[in-house]
């Protein structure tokens, strides 16, 4: 382990477990549901710890602004937002700022992989993700609620899209960083998946690692991700039974 | 779809001849409404409204602020509103639109005039107030944003919790109040139709509407008013309108 301990930070791993009592490889709580909104024209809402996210679609519509149109492929817009209200900090100005700017761009990156977006040219198909309590990895519970709102819109795609953070913290690897983990520790990376194509959709990192470290990281990811989509398939289930 | 539109709106300007309307609801009938309280537990105070299809998420955050210059002894009350796009498919991105601009600040007006927060109790220090900052957040736009999005402010302030203030840092993890609210305001929103009246508007309903009237009342007084759309009221129908108001708002007011 390196770098500096800030100061107030809390000790993230004592006895082999992690600040919340999960094990190193554990998720929090996770809860989906598809088909939330009655305006949208597919939707969903996801708790994954204390993350609470709803995701909107609407599409293949018209494009605007018009200029943006292609004539061989829809347009896809995506926003990651954060409500106001959504930290225990203070109040966050509502708008999007340079964060939730990149991180709308690296999710779009993702989806235009899965999205057979050249199936509805001069079109737009509309994303909105309102992050509404924030707790440590909400871009990654913003993609994930995503592919089930993009699903439940009937838009096809070549496979779901899955994310999970993995990260060091207290000198140990760890799958789905909370707050605290995110805040004080070492490394994060949050991932999103293929799971169907085994690639990496989305990829993002901070923190000093070994290359052995980063494999090991994608490994855990990798089997963490398989969890969430069986999750994200039953959800998408339960809503035509 | 605008072709439907004006199909949908002959048929509820026809049925609004005979006071009827396309929900089977009473001229002076609330759609089904639920208030869950606290489903943000970061923010200071939360309320979830659903009224019909009509789905609205306030969030308040108390933050130390300085206050403004000619009010020195008092916080600071704020209130915005944010037609997040998916609520509706006629949003779109950019800065906030008249509409949201005249829901932010009915509800605003509502909560001021009612002196439903004591801003002078929100005084930290010469120079250091707290701020009560309300946010909007219309989730499903299915018509009548006023009395859900008021609905829910009001649910939201009851019970806030007022951070604990130490060593000049807020400590968000303690509570040293708890907002009471001395009074409960609750706005009832009227359109008018073909002459008709009738309360809490859907959006196709809105759409048909030349008119709109909202009266927002305390227990026992009217303390916000804002009419909008071209039609006109008489004074009768005032009159009028403010008893039920009066009325109607008791079955909201119960549910906070």
């Amino acid at each position: 382990m390196v770098g500096i301990v800030p100061e107030g930070a809390p000790t993230l791993v004592v006895g082999g477990k992690r600040i919340d009592g999960r094990a190193f490889d554990e998720l929090r709580p996770i809860r989906m549901e598809v088909g939330v909104l009655n305006r949208a024209d597919g939707s969903a809402y996801l708790e994954w710890g204390r993350n609470k996210v709803m995701v909107g679609v609407y599409g293949p519509r018209e494009c605007i602004p018009r200029h943006e149109a292609d004539p061989f492929r829809a347009v896809l817009h995506i926003g990651y937002s954060m409500a106001a209200f959504s930290s225990m900090e203070e109040r966050n100005r509502p708008g999007p700022n340079r964060r939730a700017r990149e991180i709308s761009k690296v999710m779009r990156h993702a989806f235009e992989n899965v999205v057979l977006l050249e199936q509805f040219p001069k079109t737009a198909i509309d994303v909105r993700c309102e992050i509404l309590q924030s707790d440590g990895g909400t871009r990654c519970s913003a993609i994930t609620a995503t592919a089930l709102a993009l699903a439940d819109a009937g838009i096809p795609m070549r496979d779901l899209v899955t994310s999970v953070a993995v990260g060091k913290a207290g000198g140990e690897l760890m799958t789905d960083l909370g707050k605290e983990e995110d805040n004080f520790g070492e490394a994060d990376m949050p991932l999103a998946f293929s799971m169907r194509t085994r690639e990496i959709l989305l990829l993002q990192q901070d923190g000093l690692l070994t290359k052995e470290e980063i494999q090991k990281m994608i490994r855990m990811g990798f089997d963490a991700a398989a969890k969430i989509r069986k999750m994200q398939v039953e959800a998408l289930r339960r809503k035509y039974k | 779809m605008a072709v439907i539109d004006e199909v949908v709106k002959d048929y509820i300007v026809g049925l609004a001849a005979s006071g009827k309307r396309k929900d089977e609801r009473s001229a002076m009938q609330f759609r089904p409404f639920t208030v869950e309280k606290n489903p943000i537990p970061n923010a200071e105070g939360s309320a979830l409204v659903k009224l019909g299809k009509t789905s609205i998420m306030i969030g308040v955050k108390v933050d130390p602020c300085v206050p403004f210059p000619d009010r020195p002894d008092e916080g600071v009350l704020s209130t915005n509103a944010e037609l997040v796009l998916f609520a509706s498919p006629t949003y779109e991105a950019g800065p906030p639109n008249e509409n949201s601009i005249e829901l932010a600040r009915v509800v605003d007006r509502a909560i001021r005039s009612a002196n439903a927060i004591d801003v002078k109790s929100l005084l930290i220090e010469p120079g250091k107030a707290w701020g009560v900052y309300i946010d909007l957040y219309v989730l499903d736009a299915d018509g009548n944003l006023f009395d859900a999005a008021c609905l829910g402010a009001t649910a939201a302030l009851q019970g806030c919790r007022i951070p604990k203030w130490e060593d000049g840092k807020v400590i968000r993890t303690e509570a040293a109040r708890t907002l009471e609210l001395a009074l409960k305001p609750i706005t009832c929103t009227f359109i008018k139709i073909g002459g008709k009246i009738f309360l809490d508007p859907n959006e196709d309903e809105e759409k048909a509407a030349e008119g709109t009237l909202t009266i927002a009342t305390t227990e026992d007084r009217i303390c916000a008013m804002q009419k909008s759309g071209k039609a006109g009221f008489t004074e009768a129908e005032i009159g009028e309108l403010m008893d039920i108001a009066l009325d109607k708002s008791r079955e909201l007011r119960k549910a906070i």
